[in-house]
């Protein structure tokens, strides 16, 4: 066997354990040398990086992986399932994807714009857990595993949220984060005791072939469904988004993105495949429940990023509009799903709008990343993030004020970037469901626009302002970690035929027919 | 290989293809330029033709001209004022009130799943 046979076999457990390895390492190495400290940091996240991505190579061609843990032997015994496994198919890859990017670009612009802090030994033992968390949630095929996965994020991100403690507004943030966290990670904890006392197990996908919609059956899905909506910052339960993402450090807002997503990959999850079976049934109208939540999500979000003049604030809550566009999206292919009369839609709009929806994941993480990145950068070069403060800061800040350009018109939908072409395969497949959606969507897309426009008029553009005359553009590493994620935004806007057809398809393929999901059961592994 | 990186992507109904529109981008820039380069240069510099307007008052010094962010789209925010207030009320920073978001959105569910 290759060495690269063996990384791909072991790699969805190498991709957990090198980072966590990684986290508990970093103390260490700290002691020995800061730089190497960071060094090693962004290498550990480079190797899981690769790690993910030949693992996601793999599934997109050949289908799912199951990986279990300790022995392949006797994984199923008297009908239950002993082990614990991880099953890593199309959706689960393409959220890694996302998610290790991102962390690698917020580890390489940690390096200087978390220079002048202290504590930093924590700060990265804490990053890499928030990436092993993040993987963890996405990867596993265990329910209790997810929740732990999920804990292990929450906590890291917590402290990462609060990691300013001179800052009483970040200790306020982490705290309300923390009660959020647990409050929802507890209701998901209910549910699957409920699940388990029921099914006497913990696999998804045995879950998954045993669930009959009984009426604990149902309580169980809302509870998964609602504490993981509100870990996804979905309205009226968004609130925590703006004092989290707003409060803490954007390198750290930036993996926030994306474990704020895994949760949402989790709702997704529960509903195409645990109840992927009963989902379908035609009495079950929850897409619509989705689609009412993601407009909601969207038009309060852009409203309040309206108001907002704390440029991170405001940000974060651009962030929640977006993740109204997923929710939209997938409720959309679901109530398509679900509609008998619909059911030959599923191969049409139906499936159009959860991948308009998968793709938009991946759009937004990069688009409202970029523009955390700037905001760090700008309160990096000025120590300010009012913008009735800022101003004029295109003169000094050339390369920032390119990369906000890039992500302003990312994030609002305007060709040729990639926002756009989510986008439109969104507004297309809702406008069948009904084109008062559409209208509504174009409309918060447009109010988007505006608002980060007023961003670039009040922070980069105006005349030069006294107060900022010494400022200088930020360092090489904060624009590397710029540069990557604007010339990834720019790249899938360029060529998203390519990308579609080789990772947001097969994803959205895995999410729509659990069955490919649920095969290694039946068929053994 | 090439073929893969510009095909075009098929939405449904629609087709996008941003290389396409990049092109026509071009072009239509192009015909622009060449339209304004027949243009009459009546532009002096220096002159009353570059100063702001101001109904008459004198022009304050550059860094007080600057338009904040609180002072844009002030007719778009007054506008919205009625939902902007509701919204401003709903997000009181209470954690308390996050939970009882939580604990509305959780009753309705069950409601509504507890119906089906």
């Amino acid at each position: 066997m290759s060495i690269m046979d063996f990384l791909l076999q072991q790699s969805p457990a190498l991709i957990i354990a090198i980072p966590l390895l990684g986290a508990f390492l970093t103390p260490v190495i700290s002691r020995i040398s800061d730089k190497g400290r960071n060094l090693f940091v962004i290498l550990i996240l480079a190797f899981t990086a690769f790690l993910v991505f030949i693992l996601a190579m793999h599934v997109f061609e050949t289908g799912p992986m199951t990986y279990v843990f300790g022995s392949t032997q006797n994984v199923v015994s008297n009908n239950t399932v002993i082990r614990i496994l991880f099953e890593v198919d199309a959706l689960s890859a393409f959220m890694a994807i996302i998610g290790i990017i991102i962390a690698f670009a917020a580890a390489i612009y940690s390096w200087s714009f978390m220079d002048n802090e202290t504590g930093l030994d924590k700060y990265y033992s804490l990053m890499l857990l928030m990436v092993v968390g993040m993987l963890g949630m996405v990867m596993t095929g265990d329910m209790f595993n997810f929740f732990v996965f999920l804990e292990i994020t929450s906590i890291a991100s917590c402290a990462l949220i609060a990691f300013r403690t001179n800052k009483a507004n970040a200790v306020a943030a982490g705290f309300k984060y923390i009660v959020i966290s647990t409050i929802g990670a507890l209701f998901v904890l209910m549910a699957i005791a409920i699940l388990y006392g029921q099914y006497d197990a913990l696999n998804i996908a045995k879950l998954a072939q045993s669930i009959t919609f009984s009426f604990a059956d149902k309580i169980a899905l809302v509870l998964l469904v609602v504490a993981l909506a509100m870990k996804g910052g979905i309205v009226p339960m968004h609130m925590w988004v703006a004092d989290a993402y707003g409060r803490a450090p954007a390198s750290i807002s930036l993996i926030l993105i994306a474990a704020t997503q895994a949760s949402l990959y989790g709702v997704f999850r529960v509903l195409f495949t645990l109840y992927g079976n009963v989902i379908t049934m035609p009495s079950i109208s929850l897409g619509w429940v989705m689609v009412i939540l993601g407009l909601l999500t969207m038009l309060i979000g852009v409203i309040m990023a309206l108001i907002q003049t704390d440029l991170k604030r405001l940000i974060a809550y651009g962030a929640v509009a977006e993740l109204g566009y997923i929710f939209l999206a997938v409720g959309t292919g679901l109530t398509v799903l679900t509609t008998p009369e619909n059911v030959a839609n599923i191969a049409g709009y139906g499936f159009e709008a959860i991948k308009g929806g998968i793709f938009h994941i991946f759009n937004d993480i990069l688009d409202i990343g970029l523009l955390f990145m700037v905001a760090g950068a700008l309160y990096f070069a000025t120590k300010e993030s009012s913008l009735n403060k800022l101003g004029g800061l295109a003169r000094n800040m050339k390369y920032t004020t390119v990369f906000f350009l890039i992500g302003l018109l990312a994030v609002s939908g305007i060709p040729p970037l990639n926002g756009f072409s989510s986008k439109l395969l969104i507004y297309e497949s809702i406008f069948q469901l009904n084109p008062i959606l559409s209208i509504i969507a174009i409309l918060a897309s447009i109010m988007l626009l505006a608002i980060f426009i007023k961003v670039f008029q009040s922070a980069f553009l105006g005349p030069a302002l006294p107060q900022f005359s010494h400022v200088k553009e930020v360092p090489k590493s904060m624009l590397l970690a710029m540069g990557i994620v604007a010339a990834l935004i720019v790249f899938i806007g360029l060529f998203p035929d390519l990308f579609v057809t080789n990772v947001v398809e097969p994803a959205a393929n895995a999410l729509i027919n659990n069955q490919e999901y649920l095969q290694w059961l039946t068929g053994g592994i | 290989m090439l073929e893969e990186f510009i095909k075009t992507l098929l939405t449904g109904n629609g087709f996008w293809n941003p290389l396409v529109w990049i092109l026509g981008f071009i072009v239509i820039f192009l015909v622009v330029y060449i339209l304004r380069g027949y243009g009459n240069a009546t532009y002096k510099k220096g002159t009353s033709q570059t100063q702001s307007f101001l109904s008459g008052n004198p022009e304050y010094e550059k860094q007080f001209m600057h338009v904040k962010a609180s002072n844009l789209y002030w007719g778009w925010t007054n506008a919205m004022k009625w939902i902007i207030d509701i919204l401003k009320k709903m997000h009181t920073g209470n954690v308390s009130d996050y939970v009882l978001w939580f604990v509305i959105v959780l009753g309705v569910l069950f409601i509504f799943v507890g119906l089906m």
